[in-house]
């Protein structure tokens, strides 16, 4: 085990560690609140380590530097909150059609538009999932503490690497402002590294695109001798725009497959407190804190009640949503918007338990006590008290 | 252009291009790999990143290490690629409206930063891909699908938008002056810094047809009867540069450290280690 420290961190600080630790050398982004700690952390800390940090001339900018420092060889992230997430939309479907593998940190903020900038909301669950046009599959995960942006940030990375696919950092501000305590390795040269597969075949022998039983095609660095072409347009396995209906829908499969193939090394939920529950809450990132003490306090009540906390968002935890619903009577879907991600539990649970929605846009996570009482008006409705 | 160039540097299998006969774009194209051939420089080294549009559509035929991006916004690409490789030569090829309208602020930010990338301006003075839409490039008083009435906009000066932004290098030639071309575009390269140039060419689909001036020939001759070089324009009075362009090199200086090497200087600083 590596000497490690313990530290008072906040959020977005310990995704710059994560990310500097996970291997991270290029950042390139734009300010905005409340993720703005994240470029300033990114800017002291990169060079450090050798890396490098550009502030852009807008958010668009900062995801296509990141783009193309990944072309080149290197781990890159950015960092945005609702604004900037909207306007790097078309980036980010460059990078799901062309395979290019980076880190995206949303710190949420209530919307739309400027919203409640230094306000906590997780209203951007959907656009996550549906933000660029087009069908296109991306990885979002969502972390609910200090220790986990740390150690999340590195998942993401590496699942960004490991599936040649934008990785989304779903935050919010609550998990990215406020500050716990956190254990982390004094230094980061054993963290292990996961990185793209690169090409071994000779130059000559290198289709860009094609994939074997993985599904995720070998990437070579631009400037290491394999010469391909980068394409937005649709294309076949040799990089080039093809424009029949059958490419197409060969294309999406495989970038669809990628990924939900892979699903369940992909899909992380945390599960407390289920093996005995009656009822069960759902919730995650900074909504998520709240449910632990309510479901503490509900058992002080003689109420069985867990918590199913996904941290994996997009794909969906179809299969573990689906089991929640067969082993409970009940679940509560607590978000702080109007309500987005119930709507795909609803899905999922097809009418085999009834489902609620604690939905809370109001500026303000919820408090235990507010989160028990709807634990309870939800447990009453469903004739379980 | 010599068969052994389109040998060496075009993809095998992807001829025939797609541009319009007596479009400009293939010319402009021989004259970037004949300057990128005259400097002796390894495909393996060459990066070749486009945005959107007609002009555009040229990193699909040349065998570097080539991208295709979004509308506007090569540069960005370009230069977090530069960033993450410095021993790369970056070539980048924009038209007028990818590179000036939706663009534009890419544009003047690389210049201001002085990454060193080459920037080839395919300019058509019209939008090709989408059918013949004025640009901020286009002449005002033209005829465009969305200007039946004639344009209004004046047009900018590329040139005196990247040099007035901080581009160290511009320079300016046509579709009909190839060797000129060539030779600024090969000055662009070796120039450390942002270079830009601006390659004037001919689009007779969509601009010259509603200009009536379709004929490629016609098209060609007025690049050849407005254009004047630079050392004869410096002597000219402001009432003979009167619809004419200069052409040539424009400005180049070498006082602006290039922004890689200045970010060495970053991780230097960040290091503790004493410069």
């Amino acid at each position: 085990m590596a000497d490690t420290k313990v530290m008072l961190m906040q959020g977005n600080t310990a995704v710059v560690e994560g990310a500097i630790a996970a291997g991270v050398r290029f950042y390139g982004g734009y300010p905005i609140t409340p993720s703005t700690e994240i470029a300033e952390g990114m800017a002291k800390r990169l060079p450090m380590v050798g890396g490098k940090f550009m502030q852009t001339e807008d958010e668009i900018a900062g995801l296509g530097t990141v783009i193309g420092a990944s072309l080149g060889g290197l781990k890159a992230m950015t960092a945005t909150s609702g604004p900037g997430f909207s306007l790097k939309q078309e980036m980010i479907g460059l990078a799901c059609n062309a395979e290019v593998p980076c880190v995206i940190v949303d710190v949420q903020r209530v919307g739309p538009s400027t919203g409640q900038p230094t306000s906590p909301s997780q209203g951007d669950v959907m656009q996550t999932k549906w933000g660029t046009h087009g069908d296109h599959w991306v990885i979002v995960v969502s972390p609910s503490s200090v220790p986990e942006c740390f150690t999340l940030t590195q998942r993401a990375v590496a699942l960004a690497e490991t599936y040649r696919v934008p990785v989304i950092m779903l935050m919010d501000e609550i998990v990215g402002h406020m500050r716990e305590r956190i254990e982390i390795p004094v230094s980061y040269d054993d963290v292990p590294q996961v990185n793209r597969a690169r090409p071994t075949c000779p130059p000559e022998e290198y289709l860009a695109y094609r994939a074997g039983e993985s599904g995720v095609p070998e990437m070579a660095d631009f400037g290491s001798g394999y010469r391909w072409h980068v394409s937005g347009l649709v294309h076949d396995d040799t990089g080039f725009p093809k424009s029949s209906g059958k490419a197409t829908m060969e294309a999406e499969n495989r970038l669809r497959g990628k990924i939900m193939n892979h699903r369940d090394e992909i899909i992380q939920v945390e599960r407390h407190m289920l093996d005995d529950a009656e009822f069960a809450i759902i919730a995650f990132g900074g909504a998520a804190r709240t449910a632990y003490d309510a479901v503490e306090m509900a058992r002080a009540r003689g109420l069985k009640v867990g918590l199913l906390r996904p941290i994996t968002i997009w794909p969906f935890a179809t299969h573990e949503v689906r089991e929640l619903a067969r082993s409970v009577k009940g679940i509560l879907v607590h978000e702080l918007n109007c309500g987005q991600y119930v709507i795909s539990v609803k899905a999922a649970v097809g009418g085999a338990c009834p489902v609620d929605l604690y939905a809370k846009y109001d500026n303000e996570s919820a408090t235990p006590e507010e989160m028990l009482a709807e634990i309870e008006k939800a447990m009453k409705g469903d004739g379980l008290i | 252009m010599k068969e052994a160039l389109v040998e060496k540097y075009f993809r095998a299998g992807h001829l025939p291009h797609l541009w319009c006969p007596g479009c400009g774009n293939g010319t402009v194209l021989g004259a970037i790999v004949t300057a990128i051939d005259n400097r002796g420089i390894d495909k393996n080294d060459v990066a070749f990143i486009s945005g959107i549009g007609c002009s555009s559509r040229s990193s699909g035929y040349v065998d570097f290490n080539t991208a295709n991006t979004v509308h506007g916004r090569a540069l960005p690409i370009a230069t977090g690629l530069k960033m993450a490789n410095p021993k790369l030569n970056v070539i980048v090829a924009s038209g007028d409206g990818d590179c000036s309208a939706i663009g534009g602020n890419h544009l003047i930010h690389a210049a201001r930063r002085n990454v060193d990338l080459t920037l080839i301006v395919f300019n058509n003075s019209i939008y090709g891909m989408t059918g013949g839409q004025y640009s901020p490039l286009t002449p005002v008083g033209s005829r465009a699908t969305t200007a039946p009435y004639l344009t209004i906009e004046p047009a900018f000066d590329i040139l005196d938008l990247a040099r007035a932004a901080g581009a160290t290098f511009t320079a300016r030639a046509t579709s009909y002056h190839v060797p000129l071309l060539t030779s600024v575009i090969e000055k662009g390269i070796a120039h450390k810094g942002f270079s830009v140039i601006e390659a004037v060419t001919a689009c007779p689909t969509n601009f010259g047809r509603q200009n009536k001036i379709a004929a490629p020939a016609l098209m060609m001759a007025w690049q050849r009867d407005h254009a004047v070089m630079k050392a004869k324009w410096d002597t000219m009075t402001d009432a003979e540069r009167e619809g004419k362009f200069p052409v040539g090199v424009l400005s180049e200086r070498n006082d602006v450290k290039e922004y890689t090497e200045a970010y060495d200087e970053i991780i230097r600083r960040a290091q503790g280690v004493s410069a």
